[in-house]
C-alpha cells in the first residue's frame, strides 16, 4: 500500500466561518476509508477541494507518485487524472438515457473532435453493459435516467463512477434514501470497487459504515477528531461527546 | 449495433426528402421554368425563407442543445453578408467604370479606375477614398474567406473570453447582446468605411452574371440556399447525434457535473459556438444577395432577439423545429408587415397589422413559452412518442 492522496494542513472559510480547519488525510491505494461526522462538519466540503470545486486558503493537496498538486489543477482535469466523485444529491443526466449515462462516463478521450471523429474510442457498448450489470440497471438501459427511482439513480451515478476508472472514488451519502436491500447492495459494489482502487465514503448511518467493516475517519467542525476502526473511534470520548452522545 | 447515422436519425432523411420535394416544387412553379405561377419575387422571399431557416437551426444547436442563449448570431449572419456584399459591390462598379471609361479618348490609369470606383460606392458618405476594411473586395475568394473567417474568428475569440470566465445564463446572454450592439454601432459609422447607416446595395446584380434574368438568378439562389439548408441540416444532426451530442445536452443541464466527468466545458462550448456563428453567416452570405441590400439595422440587437422568438415557436432541441418556427415566423411577419393582411375594423378602431404584428408575435411567444414549451415542434410527438431529443 502506497499513499495516493496527501492532505495536509488545509482550511478554508466562508465568509469567516471555518469549514475546513487545518485538516489532514492520507489516503492509501487501495484502500476503503468511511468519513463519518455530524451535518456541517465540513464532509462535503472536504469533497469539493479534492475536486477542485473549492480552493482552499491554505494547504496542499499531493496526488500519485509523481506527488502533484491538485490545488492548480481545474476540475475537468482533476477529473482526467483520476479522482471521480458520486455527489449526495444524485445528479445524473436526466434527459437522457442509462447508456447515454455511462457512455458519457467511460473513460476515453474527451476532446470535442474526438467524441465526433469517434476516435480511439473502443469498446463503449460492451463495457456499458458490463457496468448496468453490476449496477442491475441492464434492463433500463434504455430507459431516461429521469425516469429512475432515486435508489437506482444513486448506482447509476456510482455506475458512472465505475466507467470512469478513477484511482480514487469519492463517494458522498451512497445510501441516503435506499431501503435495507438497496444499502446491502451498494456497500458490496464499494467493497468490489475498493479491491483495486481508493475509496472514500462520506457517510452518516453507522450501520452502511460497520458492513464497510474500514477504517474511519470521524470529522467535526472541519479537522480530523480520531482516526482507526469503528470499534476504536466509537470508544473514544471525544467521539461520543460531539457525534454518538446526541 | 452499428447501425447508420440515417437509421438512428430518421428525422433527418425525412426533412431531406421534404426540402428536396419543395425545391422541385418550387422550380416548376417559378418563371424561370416557364409556369410562371409564382412571381420572381417570392421564389427570392422563398430563398430567404430557407437562409433564415439554416441561422435558426444554428440558433437551436447553441441554445437548444448547448444552453448558450446567444443574442449575437445574428450579427454573425449580418457579417456574412456584408462580406459577400463587399465583393458583389465593388466589382459590379467596377464593370460599371471600365464600361464608362472605354469612350475615353486615352485609356484611362488604373489608378484613374480606382478612383472612379471608389467616388462610385463611397460618394453617399462623403468620400471616395478606399478603407482598408475593403482591401480584399476585389477578389471574390477572399471574400468567401471572411465570410467564414471573419466572424468564426470573432466568435472564438469572444467566446474564448466569455466561457473562460465562466460567464453564464443571463449574464452571457446580455454579454452576447452587448458585443451585438456594439458591432451594429461599429457598421453605422460612416469611419468604419462600409457607407454607414447607407449599407450596401444593389446586391441583387451579380458581376459576371449580368446576361441571366433575375427570374432564373433567383432560380439558383433558391437552390442554393436549399442546399446549404440541407447540408447544414445533416451537419448539425451529426454533431447533435451521438456522443458528442449526449455531451452537449448534458452541458445544457447541468454543465458543473460534466466537468467532474472529465470533460473541459469550455472548450465544448467554444466549438459549438463558433461552429454555428459560422453556419450562420454563410446563411448571411447566401441571403443578402436575394434580399438584394444591406444595412446596419439589420445586425441591431433585435433581429437576434427574433431569432430566438422563431427558435421558442417553432421548439427548441429539435432541429427541424427551428425550421419550422423560422418558416412560419418570417413568411407570416412578411404577410403581415407587408399589408397583404386585412385589417380588423372593431368600428371604433382599426387594428392595422402592420403595427399590431409584433403585439401579436409577442403574445404568441409569451404563450409558447408558458403553456407549450416545446413550440410547435411538440406536436410531432403527439405523432410518435418517442424519449429524448431527436434532432
Ligand atoms: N459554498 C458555501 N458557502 C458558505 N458556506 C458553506 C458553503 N459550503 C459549505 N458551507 C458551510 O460549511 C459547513 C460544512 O458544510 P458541508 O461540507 O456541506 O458539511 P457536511 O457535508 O459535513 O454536512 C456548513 O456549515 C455549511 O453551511
Ligand atoms: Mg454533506
Amino acid at each position: 500500500m502506497n499513499t495516493l492522496l496527501e492532505v495536509s494542513g488545509v482550511s478554508v472559510s466562508f465568509d469567516g466561518f471555518k469549514a475546513i480547519n487545518n485538516l489532514s488525510i492520507q489516503i492509501a491505494e487501495p484502500e476503503l476509508r468511511a468519513i463519518i461526522g455530524p451535518n456541517g462538519a465540513g464532509k462535503t466540503t472536504f469533497m469539493d477541494i479534492l475536486t477542485g470545486k473549492t480552493k482552499p486558503d491554505e494547504g496542499r493537496v499531493i496526488w500519485g507518485e509523481k506527488s502533484v498538486s491538485l490545488l492548480g489543477m481545474s476540475e475537468s482535469q482533476i477529473a482526467q487524472s483520476g479522482i471521480g466523485r458520486k455527489f449526495q444529491k444524485p445528479t445524473v443526466f436526466e434527459a437522457q438515457t442509462v447508456r447515454e449515462n455511462i457512455v458519457m462516463a467511460l473513460k476515453n478521450p474527451r476532446g470535442p473532435f474526438d467524441l465526433l471523429f469517434k476516435r480511439r474510442v473502443d469498446d463503449s457498448a460492451d463495457r456499458a453493459r458490463e457496468i448496468s450489470d453490476e449496477i442491475g440497471l441492464s434492463d433500463a438501459l434504455d430507459q431516461t435516467a429521469g425516469a429512475l427511482s432515486h435508489g437506482q439513480k444513486q448506482w447509476l451515478e456510482i455506475g458512472m463512477l465505475l466507467a470512469q476508472d478513477p484511482r480514487l472514488l469519492l463517494v458522498d451519502e451512497p445510501a441516503a434514501g435506499m431501503s435495507p436491500s438497496e444499502r446491502e447492495h451498494t456497500t458490496d459494489l464499494l467493497v468490489r470497487a475498493a479491491r483495486t482502487r481508493a475509496v472514500v465514503v462520506v457517510e452518516h448511518d453507522m450501520e452502511f459504515v460497520r458492513r464497510l467493516n474500514c477504517k474511519v475517519t470521524v470529522l467535526h467542525q472541519g479537522s480530523v477528531l480520531a482516526e482507526g476502526s469503528l470499534d476504536h473511534v466509537t470508544k473514544n470520548q471525544d467521539v461520543v461527546d460531539v457525534y454518538l452522545g446526541r | 449495433m452499428e447501425r447508420s447515422f440515417i437509421a438512428k436519425n430518421p428525422s433527418v432523411l425525412w426533412f431531406l426528402l421534404g426540402l428536396a420535394g419543395f425545391t422541385i416544387v418550387i422550380t416548376i412553379l417559378s418563371e424561370a421554368s416557364g409556369a410562371a405561377l409564382i412571381s420572381t419575387s417570392f421564389v427570392k422571399t422563398l430563398g430567404k425563407t430557407l437562409c433564415l431557416c439554416l441561422v435558426a437551426i444554428a440558433m437551436d444547436v447553441v441554445w437548444g442543445y448547448c444552453g448558450i442563449l446567444s443574442l449575437g448570431h445574428f450579427a454573425f449572419f449580418g457579417i456574412g453578408g456584408y462580406a459577400i456584399g463587399m465583393w458583389l459591390m465593388y466589382a459590379r462598379t467596377e464593370d460599371i467604370v471600365i464600361a464608362s471609361l472605354e469612350n475615353a479618348t486615352l485609356p484611362p490609369t488604373p489608378d484613374e479606375i480606382t478612383n472612379a470606383i471608389g467616388t462610385q460606392i463611397f460618394g453617399v458618405v462623403g468620400s471616395s477614398d478606399f478603407p482598408m476594411i475593403w482591401a480584399f473586395s476585389h477578389s471574390l475568394t477572399l471574400q468567401l474567406l471572411a465570410v467564414a473567417l471573419v466572424p468564426g474568428l470573432l466568435a472564438l475569440v469572444f467566446g474564448w473570453l466569455a466561457f473562460r470566465s465562466r460567464v453564464t445564463g443571463v449574464y452571457l446572454s446580455i454579454l452576447t447582446q452587448a458585443m451585438t450592439l456594439a458591432l451594429s454601432l461599429y457598421f453605422f459609422q460612416n469611419d468604419t468605411g462600409l457607407r454607414g447607416n447607407n449599407g450596401l446595395s444593389g446586391l441583387q446584380n451579380i458581376p459576371g452574371l449580368e446576361a441571366v434574368s433575375q427570374a432564373t438568378l433567383s432560380l439558383w439562389f433558391f437552390w442554393a440556399s436549399a442546399f446549404a439548408l440541407g447540408v447544414g441540416y445533416v451537419l448539425f444532426a451529426w454533431i447533435t447525434a451521438g456522443k458528442l451530442g449526449s455531451v452537449i445536452r448534458a452541458i445544457r443541464d447541468n454543465e458543473a457535473r460534466v466537468r467532474f466527468l472529465g470533460y473541459h466545458v469550455e472548450s465544448y462550448k467554444l466549438f459549438v459556438f463558433t461552429i454555428t456563428a459560422i453556419i450562420a453567416a454563410i446563411a448571411g452570405a447566401l441571403y443578402y444577395p436575394q434580399a438584394g441590400i444591406i444595412n446596419p439595422a439589420e445586425i441591431a440587437p433585435i433581429a437576434s432577439i427574433y431569432l430566438a422568438v422563431w427558435v421558442a415557436i417553432g421548439g427548441r432541441g429539435r432541429l427541424y423545429g427551428a425550421v419550422i418556427g423560422a418558416a412560419v415566423v418570417s413568411l407570416m411577419s412578411s404577410w403581415f408587415t407587408g399589408g397583404k393582411a386585412p385589417d380588423i375594423n372593431l368600428g371604433f378602431y382599426v387594428i392595422g397589422w402592420t403595427d399590431w404584428w409584433l403585439v401579436l408575435l409577442g403574445l404568441t411567444f409569451v404563450a409558447v413559452t408558458l403553456f407549450f414549451p416545446k413550440g410547435i415542434g411538440g406536436l410531432f410527438d403527439l405523432l410518435q412518442p418517442r424519449k429524448g431529443d431527436a434532432p
